[in-house]
């Protein structure tokens, strides 16, 4: 059966209400490699019977991207936008699936007049598995294996949050491993404050290359994400190394969703 | 007689130091209060507890252990030996010697032998510093930014710590001595479970020397930590004092988040209300309101809480060496910004007093271009790092943050491939040139995957 996913532009036309929206983000909107993830979080949300839809052409940039260059205006501008379109549909509950995205909906949002319930979607996902909705039991791909995580930034360092992701990898019964910079210390992948967007400042390294080395220094088969520019960068950074034979970089919707049979 | 000549230089020393630490704390006080105003007021209780914690608790200290531990060894000698020289004061000014000894007995004995076990570990604390500073190939001490000034300083203020200390030891070993002896004025009082393996190098002095001993290193003493006093607070240590109320103001909102800047917000409603008259009209006769400022291009722009900062800054490095930019070679180092916005707004201060408390134009200098270069402030990965690894506090990010936004919104100055983002934001809805009406299409793919 065709997996459809609702806007809710389609929703309230119905007359219904979803129990979350769920926020793409642009990444995860237009990056080939980042659609995937959003497939697969897509894919969970269904398998866990979540009534979920999407804002389609009506969602745009948070502004974090901008906010972070030092253009609050633009910001400020795209926050307005957005929030008179979340506004106007009184949404109540949102899972993103990005952390800048978290970040800047739940924090920065609120002072503008966009309050909502705000959840990354590695913590949404744990709550599903704890509270049974979702069952990653059966196949179990990555039983025994080597997994270690890399926080993002604004999940870890900029909301506290380091339980929900690790919790949520519990769920493959994987040989968790973490790095010698991690959580709280955990070093940046470099794509933060519009990094993504331009050339690197003149150095001797890469962030990303410097991150490389942390996460194979683990033996990790598979490093895991929470966000689509660390996977950018995370799979840039192996790539450089030479070693996309030894080790995969997944986010966590989409070890979930492979451990869950889903993909 | 000698006496009161002695309770008279004591009083002299003592009221220099007193009034030369005041005028300083009035300039840095009046320093600080140049910055922009921001809200700390909200959550005292809150605020309490994370100045008990971080500041007096030292819980960020302690993520690094070898510095951590030996840092607390300095900070209980630093209160718990004050308690002595509460005792010099009164002595020195009313010609008593050891004065707290008669009314506490055996708990003197017991304070005076915890604080020589303290000198001797803050001894030995000072020592391993100074190796680690200048001996020991520990990176975020040799960053280019502690060159000169910055390293001597720190110097300074260890091996005057050492001498301080010795000369507390010294002055216990030669008391302990005169009053094996019985010599007058000497009364039993103490325990010296430290200096009395100094006494031997006294022991060969006659009586007058073993007073000129006890006495010079008496004097030495307290006329040091006096001259520490007026010191601090043009030094970097002046974090002894400031962490307590930089901690008690520190940002407690979760550290992703970043100010929405409210001069912004004012024009977005304006333009969102869709009415380009909704300004309300200036009352004739009216003088025009200057403009806001956005964000900061010199140091006044920054809020008193980010000048509190810089003042309260003891130059670790722990933000320095946490930051991706700098570990990878970029010109970036979060430290550097915290000593250049102090280095302006001290020289903003000078220029102050020199011209009588008028700023006028200015001096033709700004923190932004003059202190800190663009290619610093673009080598921000805005992690947070630094903020997590600062002991007190600090955010050096809040700063570049504030300085990319005079960059942008004042002078327009953007890495072309940054303004293009802007463009594709502004235009797309997205930081990338895609239309947002494609923004649905991996639900097409989606279904026809599934």
């Amino acid at each position: 059966m065709a997996l459809t996913v609702p806007t809710l532009a389609e929703m309230t036309a119905r007359g219904e209400t979803p129990e979350i929206l769920f926020w793409v983000g642009c990444a995860g909107s237009f990056d080939d490699r980042a659609k995937r993830i959003t497939k697969a979080i897509a894919r969970i949300l269904h398998a866990a019977d979540v009534p979920f839809a999407v804002l389609g052409s009506e969602e745009s940039c948070t502004g974090d991207p901008a906010k972070r260059a030092g253009n609050e205006f633009l910001f400020q501008m795209q926050a307005a936008q957005n929030i008179a379109v979340l506004n106007g549909y009184g949404v109540k509950r949102i899972v993103t699936g990005c952390p800048h995205c978290f970040n800047t909906l739940k924090n920065e949002y609120p002072e503008l007049g966009g309050e909502y319930e705000v959840l990354h979607h590695t913590q949404f996902i744990q709550q599903l598995i704890s509270e049974g909705r979702l069952k990653v039991a059966d196949g179990q791909p990555f039983k025994g294996r080597r997994i270690t995580f890399h926080d993002p930034c604004y999940l870890g360092r900029g909301n506290g949050e380091y339980a929900a992701p690790r919790a949520a990898l519990q769920a493959l019964d994987a040989d968790l491993v973490e790095m010698r910079r991690c959580k709280k210390n955990g070093l940046c992948c470099g794509a933060g404050g519009a990094q993504m967007f331009k050339d690197a400042e003149k150095g001797n390294r890469e962030v990303n290359h410097e991150r490389t080395d942390d996460v194979l220094s683990t033996g990790a088969k598979v490093v895991a994400t929470g966000c689509p520019f660390c996977n950018t960068m995370m799979t840039d950074g192996i790539k450089n190394a030479n070693r996309e034979g030894d080790i995969e970089v997944k986010d966590i919707a989409e070890l979930i969703a492979e451990a869950a049979d889903l993909l | 007689m000698d006496h009161l000549i002695g309770q008279l230089v004591f009083l002299a020393l003592l009221i220099t130091a007193g009034t030369l630490f005041g005028r300083r704390i009035r300039q840095i006080s009046r320093n600080i209060k140049l910055g922009q105003d921001v809200d700390r007021s909200d959550r005292p209780g809150e605020r309490w507890a994370t100045m008990a914690r971080v500041a007096m608790g030292q819980s960020k200290m302690v993520v690094r252990p070898v510095a951590g531990l030996m840092h607390i060894v300095i900070y209980a000698g630093f209160i718990l030996i004050n308690i002595e020289v509460l005792e010099i004061l009164i002595d020195g000014l009313f010609g008593t010697h050891r004065v707290f000894a008669p009314y506490l007995g055996g708990v003197y004995d017991i304070l005076i032998g915890c604080f020589e076990w303290l000198a001797l570990g803050v001894l030995v604390a000072c020592v391993v510093f100074l190796v680690r500073r200048n001996v020991l190939p520990i990176a975020r001490f040799r960053s280019p930014e502690m060159q000169g000034w910055p390293k001597n300083d720190a110097n300074i203020i260890l091996v005057v710590e050492v001498l301080l200390m010795f000369a507390f030891l010294s002055m216990n070993a030669a008391d302990g001595i005169a009053q094996a002896r019985g010599l007058e004025h000497y009364v039993n009082a103490g325990s010296f479970p430290v200096s009395q393996h100094l006494q031997p190098l006294y022991a060969g002095f006659s009586d007058g020397g073993v007073v000129l001993i006890e006495r010079g290193a008496w004097w030495f003493h307290i006329a040091g930590i006096l001259s520490f006093l007026v010191y601090v607070p043009y030094s970097k240590h002046f974090h002894i004092f400031l962490a307590f109320p930089n901690t008690y103001y520190s940002d407690l909102t979760p550290a992703g988040r970043l100010d929405n800047m409210a001069a912004v917000k004012k024009e977005v409603d304006l333009m969102m209300s869709g009415d380009p008259f909704a300004a309300p009209a200036e009352p004739e006769g009216a003088v025009p309101i200057e403009p806001p400022k956005f964000g900061a291009k010199d140091a006044q722009d920054l809020t008193w809480k980010q000048l509190m900062e810089a003042y309260s800054c003891t130059e670790c490095g722990r933000c320095t060496s946490a930051c991706p930019a700098n570990a990878t070679g970029k010109l970036l180092s979060p430290r550097k910004i915290m000593m250049d916005t102090r280095d302006r707004i001290e020289e903003i201060g000078q220029a102050l007093d020199a011209a009588g408390g008028t700023w006028g134009d200015g001096d033709g200098k700004a923190l932004l271009g003059d202190y800190i270069t663009e290619e610093e402030l673009w080598a921000c990965t805005s992690c947070q790092a630094c903020v997590e690894a600062c002991p007190i506090n600090i955010s050096p990010m809040g700063i570049i943050l504030d300085m990319r936004r005079s960059l942008i919104m004042e002078d327009s100055k953007a890495p072309e491939a940054i303004t293009a983002m802007f463009n594709n934001v502004e235009n797309n809805g997205a930081p990338w040139a895609f239309p947002a009406a494609d923004r649905g299409k991996w639900t097409e793919e989606l279904s026809a995957e599934s």
